[in-house]
């Protein structure tokens, strides 16, 4: 049932109820279906987009950070994710091909926060050869939404007949 | 001062504008009104098909096309037919590209109509056939489809309205207002009637990407012997999203459209050049966008139709474009009624069934042309208006 997961995907705002008008299915087994999915671990979990920028006292910073890495004989890359996974300043953690190997997404408070974990947490690890900082200075689109609009974003389409 | 109602003429000044207006104006002076009262995609014109515009512009082509349109073009619209609907057309004598589907219409309306001749016209449907059948001369008769016939045009009532005078029939499926379909099986009985009353038929076929449920759309030119009296219209607008590239066509034998080539020669020469680029790319390229807006517009008419029925407003399953038709006589108010105090105590706009005819009365036309989120909070304010309506009457 892609389409289910499509429009969760997409808006979780929705009812089961509506939900199930939308696909089409009855309520009770789209109830299930999301019950299932959400115990195999399919679905993680329900998150909002937010514009931290929007905060007038916004304390939120995000940097990307490229690493490179020696993998281990036994388990590979996996070890050294399980290593970046278990920092909470770590927000999500690629494995990447290409000419780094893991692609790090890191939130703080500060700059300073984001400088220092690097710094002192990140690139001590033992297996890492080295680390790229890259601060991220705005999101523009997030998770498929768009957190600016340059337009005047109101429907434009007028009564012609 | 000068008396401008004598240089006027009389037939174009007694058409009355049209009906759709009235609420739409009410909500430009609100703030906060939320409309479904749109009938235009609320999509962009996907990308490449923009691009292959665009293109054409840096390219330097802002010529005029040729008359009937540019060849590539009439070629991909036969290609098109054949394949979506298994009739084969003649690019370069069975087919013109017009502006939009509507000059299509006025067209075949002012080609074929003599003063007196009788132009039948189902209701409730698009609001240009009848001033456009005047206009050309001709006196529309109209026939009402009905709701437990799930609006669909029946044999027996077309049989009923023909006279010596009937010339041509219009038949607006996918229809706009009601999101009504005509099966194989309908169009079969509809062909029987006007074969036997040798007519035209003028297939409004806008909408005909546009129908769910696994129902295909049917052209009544696919049907045996109606080949030779149809003139199909179709265009852009609806299926690819590019309502302001203003860009139809229209099929059918070639003593028709070669008259309806001439009419539009002398009064619109061709059809604008970048929007038959975009189009031709559109044609070749564009199934898979057209195929990802119908299943959007489907997710949406099944909870907009959800939702009516929910509220006690019956409405029936439309298969078609994209609006719902839900009966509101249970409420105890007229259509008008209804749309006025929907916008002024709940700031929804919706359009009284009676702008597509009179028949209408009874039902208002809903557009789920609009986002998810946008439907989400006008229909919980249509149950709310529904809810208050429901406790006045107890009270």
């Amino acid at each position: 049932m892609n389409k289910l997961l499509q429009l969760l995907g997409t808006n979780s705002q929705f009812s089961t109820a509506e939900i199930a008008a939308m696909l089409g299915e009855p309520e009770d087994y789209i109830a299930a279906q999301i019950k299932e999915y959400e115990k195999e671990g399919i679905i993680k979990g329900y998150q909002a987009v937010v514009n931290w920028e929007q905060l007038d006292d916004n304390r939120h910073v995000e940097a990307l950070i490229e690493l490179k890495v020696t993998p281990k004989k036994e388990r590979g890359f996996d070890e050294m994710a399980e290593m970046c996974m278990a920092f909470e300043e770590v927000e999500s953690v690629y494995l990447m091909a290409g000419v780094y190997d893991f692609a790090l997404i890191v939130k703080g408070e500060t700059m300073q926060d984001i400088a220092m974990f690097v710094a002192k947490k990140l690139s001590t690890i033992d297996g890492v050869l080295s680390t790229g900082t890259h601060f991220i200075l705005r999101c523009y689109k997030d998770r498929g939404m768009k957190l600016f609009s340059f337009e005047d974003s109101a429907d434009e389409r007028s009564l012609i007949l | 001062m000068i008396n401008y109602d004598k240089y006027l003429n009389s037939s174009i000044r007694s058409v009355s504008p049209s009906g759709i207006r009235k609420f739409f104006d009410i909500a430009n002076e609100m703030d906060d009104v939320i409309s479904l009262s749109i009938g235009e995609p609320d999509f962009q014109t996907p990308w490449h098909i923009r691009d292959e515009g665009i293109r054409s512009l840096i390219k330097g082509k802002t010529w005029y096309s040729p008359n009937r349109g540019f060849a590539d073009l009439l070629n991909e619209i036969s290609k098109y037919y054949e394949r979506r609907f298994g009739i084969s057309y003649s690019p370069s004598k069975q087919t013109i590209v017009t502006v939009g589907g509507s000059e299509a219409i006025d067209l075949a309306f002012r080609v074929m109509v003599e003063p007196g001749d009788e132009v039948i016209i189902p209701q409730p449907s698009f609001v240009c056939y009848e001033p456009l059948a005047v206009m050309a001369g001709g006196k529309p008769v109209i026939i009402n489809t009905k709701d437990e016939d799930n609006f669909r045009l029946k044999a027996a009532d077309l049989e009923a309205a023909i006279t010596p005078k009937t010339k041509l029939l219009v038949l607006p499926f996918p229809n706009n207002p009601t999101g009504a379909i005509m099966e194989k099986r309908d169009l079969e009985e509809i062909a029987g009637v006007v074969k036997k009353h040798d007519l035209i038929v003028l297939s409004d076929e806008i909408y005909s990407e546009l129908t769910y449920g696994g129902r295909d759309h049917v052209s009544i030119a696919s049907i045996d012997g109606m080949y030779e009296r149809t003139i199909v219209i179709n265009g852009f607008s609806k299926s690819y999203a590019m309502t302001g590239w203003r860009l139809g066509y229209a099929l059918g034998p070639t003593e028709i459209i070669s008259q309806m080539t001439k009419l539009h020669q002398y009064g619109i020469m061709s059809a604008p050049t970048t929007a038959q680029y975009a189009a031709i790319e559109a044609l070749k390229n564009g199934s898979r966008d057209v195929r990802k807006m119908r299943d959007e517009y489907d997710m949406r008419r099944r909870l907009v139709v959800d939702s009516f029925n929910d509220m006690g407003l019956s409405c029936f399953e439309p298969l078609g474009a994209f609006y719902v038709f839900p009966c509101i006589k249970s409420t105890g108010l007229s259509s008008e009624e209804f749309c006025t105090r929907l916008i002024m105590e709940k700031h929804v706009a919706v359009v009284p069934g009676t702008a597509f005819g009179k028949c209408g009365d009874g039902f208002v036309r809903v557009s789920y042309s609009y986002s998810l989120k946008h439907l989400k909070i006008a229909l919980e304010r249509i149950r709310e208006f529904t809810e208050e309506l429901k406790n006045e009457g107890n009270g």
